[in-house]
């Protein structure tokens, strides 16, 4: 009964995903491209929680990964050095460097203190950021705070991603269609994250979270694992990067500040460290938070005050600090917790 | 003019500012373990609160000392109580909570903080009024000027304060007993709590001070100023020795006068034409005739540095110069 | 006839001023239960934790089934067929009991990121070896019927022996057992005593740290004594009660 009654649930689910960019359309294809954009924010909150929330390593420069991928598919795939290779090509390229830039940060890291890795990557961000701003002297590389225009987008044979075609009478605008490939991405990245939460590595993370000493006592190579984790997510970070760039058509430094860092890490926090399904929610509730007060906040005060006194934009960054803040206080496991993260929180051991 | 001698001065400057900034970082770190992300934005509070006062009082008929001193009893309590809030508010109740836990408040508040100033002060860098007379006096082939001779002389003397305060007195002796442990601190009478709270009020007291001075010397005060600045006043601390006091102002000098030294070469260093056999190799001869350049690396790597320096240091000797083992514990 | 398991040579360990093991020399059997004893603070625990590579040693050596042990990490020793329990439990407390001891499979199996993700038919059927193997551990030790349960919530007792289960896991030539009896009542000990002794009679070689004198002299083949961080005595426990050292050292503390 409790079987069909998911399988139900999850036919019904599945065809609210596959209609919802249609229905979204009628009210405007920004809000397409809007619901891409969470959708992004769910994957970059996925890989991150592979290394926050199941080894319990915190990344605060994580988007410096999505930076990565997302250079590395601009300057791949646009008229700035005149190269255009296909999207399935650098994605993994991108992704592979992410990855090697993980490596790199967390070799030396790892093997301290945890609270040495988030400053470290904290720093690791503003770094990339300033080579990302600085690197068009005295050989062009990345055209500097102007960014890289023109970025080309996705092509699967004669599908261009973005013009809008006609399938069965059907206008698909280009923005459908990369909700559509996102969906296939966000699917998969779903199963390799359930996947390796019940595996020997899985495990071996979770292991490292709970009890680092008695991990390595059980014959855990923890800085391998720990590194294994760093690399996974960043991998994930590059990915998402690359679909970034190809999605909005240009990158500049300026979408890879630290906040953008915080907002991932408050949506893997408010959702409950360690659970997919958390996580995901919690990522697309912050992720629609921004529009959400663009249509109310600005024009209540309009109303009320006749100016605008807060600009959604601190709004934004006030809910995401307070979220990390009151979530740690009253509900450290996040409002849709993992059981065993839960019990964690709620009982801390006696160390 | 001598580059070196110059730059020697420029980074004593501003290292005196990381010295006094990383002492909060590492005091703090020093008793609960705990990297306060938000010591950067009270820092960057104290320099905002300074503007205010001193930009409104400026117009006004005070001597100029009296209107930075009024600067800057005005941006101390207001720090002291931020940094008191923090404490009590913020991490206090995750004292026993699972290490991640305190470390994303810590990251929260410094976002909340930041916004906060954003809301009061705006988006815009503002300058800070320069009303002290800043006479430049030449020596041996550099200038130094009267701005950095006060920043010098206040810095060590607040260091030397605090460290008569941590070894003199009884409650320096409290703070030094429960950095070492705080559960037999206790046990001898200690009120960890207070102490704890204590290290966080003179740690943004001392904050507060640095943020003037950060001002006064480069002229302009930035709501997201107190991140860079908290990220190398951190680093410092690592530098020399997290948890150690003396470690925190070694480390703050040293990383003022390597980041001001890099800083000062790494564009003439980097500059591939002066590089014998390259300037005049077929590739860069375009570039390089007619004394042209080709440098690599410019001065806007400058905030590059201090996190280089940071990673080195954790590579290389994770303990920093003058601390002890920091690897994770048992 | 006898053969040698492990053999510590002039094993040394100071921290800071303090010299807490002191050129200690050991040897073990196979197949024997050997215990190590002494007053609080004789270096015991410290012994352990350099012999199972958790602090690094100053001077000695370890041989270990013939070859030299690689102490520079705790992961190499259980690799090499050592593995541990600690004096103050250390579970993974949020894991169920089973996921523990299918933690301490880890050294023995392979499967990494690619074949989790992929479920490749070999990485499908380790899992499924690993889990046998954990559910078989926890029916050995007795504890099979807390499979599900968090680690954190099973008795004291329960989780001294999930400890031992978990261990079992990495499967060791070499088991040892740092206090496994400390805070339990006369049942559970004589309960871990048969356990102990199963273990043995499996072909397993036991290296016990206990303080319960008692204990130790009824269950081990052979007993060493270290006081202030020096061996004092090493035989089998019937030459070791009537040796006057060590006499001396155990009345000479509780004189205290």
């Amino acid at each position: 009964m409790n079987m069909l009654k998911g399988r139900v649930g999850l036919i019904m689910l599945g065809t609210a995903l596959l209609i919802l960019p249609f229905v979204l359309g009628m009210a405007g294809t920004a809000w397409v491209r809007i619901t891409n954009f969470a959708v992004l924010y769910v994957l970059l909150s996925l890989g991150l929680n592979i290394v926050v929330g199941y080894a319990g390593l915190l990344d605060l420069g994580y988007i410096a990964f999505f930076a990565v991928g997302a250079y590395v598919y601009a300057l791949l795939a646009s008229p700035h050095f005149g190269i255009h290779l296909p999207f399935w090509i650098i994605l993994p390229i991108g992704a592979f460097v992410a990855c090697i830039a993980g490596m790199v940060l967390g070799a030396p890291t790892l093997r301290l203190r945890g609270d040495y890795l988030a400053i470290v990557t904290l720093g690791f961000g503003e770094i990339v950021r300033i080579f990302m701003n600085n690197l068009s002297n005295p050989i062009n590389i990345t055209n500097g705070p102007k960014g890289v225009n023109l970025i080309d987008p996705f092509h699967i044979g004669p599908i261009n991603f973005a013009k809008t075609d006609t399938f069965a009478g059907l206008d698909v605008s280009g923005p459908i269609k990369y909700y559509y490939f996102l969906l296939v991405v966000l699917m998969v990245v779903i199963v390799i994250n359930r996947r390796l939460q019940d595996s020997r590595i899985g495990r071996a993370w979770v292991a490292i979270r709970e009890d680092e000493m008695a991990a390595k006592a059980a014959g855990i190579n923890t800085r391998n694992i720990k590194l294994l984790a760093f690399a996974m997510g960043a991998s994930f970070g590059g990915i998402s990067g690359g679909m970034f760039a190809a999605i909005q058509g240009f990158v500049s430094p300026e979408s890879f500040i630290l906040n953008e860092s915080i907002m991932v890490l408050a949506m893997v926090v408010l959702g409950g460290m360690g659970n997919i399904w958390g996580v995901v929610a919690g990522a697309i509730v912050l992720a629609f938070v921004p529009e959400v007060l663009r249509y109310t906040v600005e024009p209540a005060q309009m109303a009320l005050f006749g100016r605008t006194l807060v600009e959604p934009e601190v709004l934004r960054m006030l809910i995401f600090g307070s979220a990390l803040v009151l979530t740690m206080r009253f509900r450290p496991a996040g409002f849709w917790p993992e059981t065993r993260h839960k019990r964690e929180f709620i009982e801390p051991a006696e160390k | 003019m001598d580059i070196f001698l110059q730059q020697i001065i420029n980074g004593l400057t501003t290292g005196s500012v990381y010295a006094v900034v990383a002492l909060g970082y590492t005091m703090v770190y020093g008793i609960i373990q705990l990297i306060n992300f938000a010591h950067g934005e009270v820092v960057m509070i104290g320099a905002m609160v300074a503007f205010t006062f001193i930009t409104s009082l400026a117009g006004g008929n005070l001597p100029a000392p009296v209107i930075l001193l009024a600067g800057v009893l005005a941006a101390v309590p207001t720090c002291m109580v931020i940094g008191y809030l923090l404490e009590r508010a913020a991490y206090r109740p995750l004292r026993h909570a699972p290490r991640l836990a305190p470390l994303i408040t810590a990251i929260g508040m410094s976002i909340i903080l930041q916004h906060l100033a954003l809301l009061v002060w705006g988006r815009n860098p503002m300058s800070f009024p320069q009303i002290m007379e800043n006479p430049i006096i030449p020596i041996g082939g550099a200038v130094i000027s009267g701005v950095q001779i006060g920043i010098i002389l206040l810095s060590f003397m607040m260091m030397a304060g605090l460290t008569w305060f941590v070894y003199r007195t009884r409650f320096g002796i409290a703070i030094r007993a429960t950095a070492e442990n705080v559960r037999v601190a206790e046990l001898m009478g200690v009120n960890a709590n207070r102490v704890i709270a204590a290290t966080f009020i003179i740690g943004a007291g001392l904050g507060a001070v640095a943020g003037v001075m950060f001002g006064t010397y480069y002229g302009i005060v930035h709501y997201t100023m107190g991140f860079t600045l908290g990220l190398k006043a951190f680093s410092a601390a690592v530098l020399g020795g997290i948890g150690n006091i003396a470690g925190a102002m070694v480390g703050g000098i040293l990383l003022g006068l390597v980041e001001a030294l890099a800083t000062g070469y790494i564009g003439d260093l980097s500059n591939l034409c002066h590089w014998p056999g390259l300037g005049t190799s077929s590739m860069l001869a375009e570039r390089c005739a007619d004394g042209g350049n080709f440098v690599v690396f410019g001065s806007n790597y400058q905030d590059v540095f201090a996190f280089l320096m940071l990673i080195l240091v954790l590579v290389l000797r994770p303990s920093g110069l003058l601390g002890e083992r920091v690897s994770e514990r048992a | 006839m006898t053969s040698t398991l492990l053999e510590a040579r002039g094993v040394g360990k100071r921290f800071g001023g303090v010299q807490a093991l002191k050129d200690v020399s050991i040897t073990i059997n196979q197949g024997e239960i050997y215990g190590l004893i002494g007053p609080n603070g004789a270096g015991k625990t410290t012994f352990f934790n350099v012999l199972t590579g958790l602090y690094p040693r100053d001077g000695g050596e370890v041989l270990f089934a013939g070859k030299p042990l690689n102490l520079s990490s705790p992961h190499e020793v259980a690799k090499a067929g050592i593995a541990r329990t600690f004096q103050n439990i250390r579970l993974f407390g949020n894991m169920t009991s089973l996921e523990n001891v299918m933690v301490g499979r880890h050294v023995r199996t392979h499967a990494g990121v690619v074949g989790a993700i992929l479920r490749s038919r070999s990485e499908r059927e380790e899992e499924d070896a690993i889990r046998r193997r954990a559910e078989e551990l926890l029916h050995y030790v007795g504890v099979a019927d807390r499979a599900n349960d968090l680690a954190r919530h099973l008795s004291y007792g329960d989780q001294r022996r999930l400890e031992i289960a978990r261990a079992l896991a990495t499967e060791p030539k070499l088991l040892a057992l740092d206090e496994p009896a400390a805070g339990m009542n006369a049942t559970e000990t004589a309960a871990l005593r048969v356990l102990i002794e199963g273990v043995r009679n499996d072909g397993l070689t036991v290296l016990l740290i206990e303080h319960d004198v008692k204990l130790v002299m009824g269950l081990c083949d052979r007993v060493a004594v270290l006081e202030y961080g020096e061996k004092i005595a090493e035989d089998v426990p019937a030459v070791v009660r009537a040796d006057p050292k060590v006499i001396e050292a155990y009345i000479g503390t509780s004189a205290h």
